[in-house]
């Protein structure tokens, strides 16, 4: 990442260009590959669990899943507990951030930081500081889609 | 006195009677463990908060530093120091319990070297007997405040650097046995326009080198006057772009030694997981400066050296507002001591 160009002195933009090609490069497939990998098996494991509450529970195919989602946020809350969730994210990149265990984290982790600073201003205040955006631009999101769904169920 | 245009010399050669540093547990895994006064095993130092623990790692440093020299806190004129928390807090709350009094100074990561040349200043020109310098960072504070919570699971580029936890300080005497200080380079504020906070090392590697191409100018020295030259934090990325630039300034650094605190304080092949390209933060010069380097220089493996720190002096709101990261550089030149 670097400035607007049109705002750049030349030597700025002269070494810009050799501090880009100083970067190491990020090991994209490689990331890739882990993020598939350790995304896919945490999906796995949501899909035991699935089966595990509608054999075992007694839970229909469509009410298993909020028992899944709850048992799945309260594993990540407690690797991020004993401080184990930042270290897989390491490894795993979007793989770890982008189920619901990476929703759950970002919140408990927030939590766990502000403690500090009291319950309400500390972990009540700041429980959202990164999970916020996902909620306001998701419900924003579900709007828009929201809107399109209707004109063209309407239309059709 | 004054040198040059951004330089002092100090003609009465003010001593480095002690200095002591104390670290966490990730620099105590480092290659430099055996150099560090204190090791701590736990991150929150056994305190309630990450910034009562830095403030920890402060006051041991600096009760350390004054019981090496052989002095008591009273004996101490001025205590000059900075961290990278909001308003100085560790600093400044260390030193609420030391009652030395203080000058709170911010240089980010040069603070190490900024507050030693101050103190250098203050006691070579006859206005302490004894000034201390001092400064702390701590790896979970410097997240928290920077960048995200200590356990989000965010995944860090290869360029990212991993923040220093411990603290250095340093006393400094008119007289006295040990190294002296002999220059200081203030360094300007240098900004080309590298906006990651994730690549400390490229956005301040220009003003490591724009001081000490100041300070060979200002001395009419080259680099081979010294046995060894030290970046603060600049670690691998920035190391490497440093060299260049030197190269390029027609500076020349092969004559002698030169490296960087952030590669030497920690195993980049063992650590790597944690440490990305090295080390970083107000600690980082710090703990090398008075922990490793000093005792080489003790041992006489070598004679003169130039400590150059680094510092980003961003805020999260200035990199949030879309802003680019200025930097700095101070240098102090530590040379072997007539009666060392």
């Amino acid at each position: 990442m670097a400035m607007k160009s049109k705002m750049m002195m030349p030597v700025q933009k002269e070494y810009q260009e050799l501090a880009k090609q100083k970067e190491p490069a990020r090991p994209v497939l490689s990331n890739c590959i882990r993020a598939f990998l350790v995304g896919g098996v945490i999906c796995l494991i949501g899909e035991g669990l699935m089966l595990f509450y509608q054999r075992v529970g007694g839970f229909s195919e469509k009410a298993a899943s909020s028992p899944t989602v709850v048992t799945l946020i309260l594993i990540s809350v407690l690797l991020t507990s004993f401080g184990l969730y930042d270290k897989i994210a390491q490894w795993a990149g979007a793989g770890t951030a982008v189920p619901v265990t990476g929703f759950a984290n970002s919140m408990c982790s927030a939590a766990i930081e502000h403690k500090s600073e009291g319950l309400v201003l500390g972990v009540g205040g700041n429980m959202f500081k990164l999970a916020g955006s996902v909620i306001v631009f998701g419900t924003v999101a579900a709007f828009l889609i929201g809107i399109i769904h209707v004109l063209f169920k309407l239309g059709g | 006195m004054q040198r040059g245009y951004q330089s002092w010399e100090f003609e009465h050669r003010p001593v480095l009677i002690g200095a002591a540093t104390s670290v966490g547990p990730e620099e105590g895994q480092g290659p430099l463990s055996r150099d560090f006064d204190l090791v701590h095993e736990e991150m929150n130092l056994g305190e309630k908060t990450w910034e009562k623990a830095e403030k920890k790692l402060m006051e041991d440093a600096a009760g350390l530093a004054i019981k090496k020299a052989g002095l008591t806190k009273e004996q101490i004129n001025f205590y000059i120091g900075g961290d990278l928390m909001n308003q100085i807090i560790s600093s400044s709350f260390a030193v609420r319990s030391l009652a030395i009094p203080y000058l709170g100074v911010f240089g980010a990561c040069s603070t190490s070297m900024e507050s030693l040349a101050i103190a250098a200043m203050i006691v070579n020109s006859g206005g302490a007997d004894y000034a201390m310098a001092g400064t702390c960072s701590h790896n979970c504070t410097v997240e928290k405040q920077f960048r995200y919570p200590t356990e989000y699971g965010s995944q860090k580029p290869p360029t990212a650097q991993y923040t220093v936890t411990g603290a250095g300080a340093s006393v400094v005497a008119k007289q006295g046995t040990g190294p002296v200080i002999t220059r200081a380079t203030i360094g300007r504020v240098v900004d080309m326009g590298i906006t990651d906070p994730f690549n400390m090392g490229a956005a301040m590697a220009p003003a490591a080198v724009d001081t000490l191409q100041a300070h060979f100018r200002d001395f009419g020295i080259e680099p081979g006057y010294y046995d060894l030259i030290v970046t603060g934090d600049l670690a691998a990325v920035g190391y490497d772009i440093a060299r260049e630039l030197l190269q390029k300034h027609k500076v020349p650094i092969e004559q002698t030694t030169y490296q960087d605190c952030g590669l030497l304080i920690y195993d980049r092949e063992k650590q790597k997981h944690i440490v990305q390209a090295g080390g970083s933060g107000c600690g980082c010069s710090a703990v090398v400066t008075y922990g490793h380097l000093l005792k080489r220089l003790a041992a006489g493996e070598f004679n003169r050296m130039l400590v150059v720190a680094t510092g980003a002096l961003l805020s999260p709101l200035s990199y949030q507002q879309g802003e680019s990261i200025p930097c700095i550089a101070h240098a102090v030149a530590i040379e072997q001591g007539k009666e060392g």
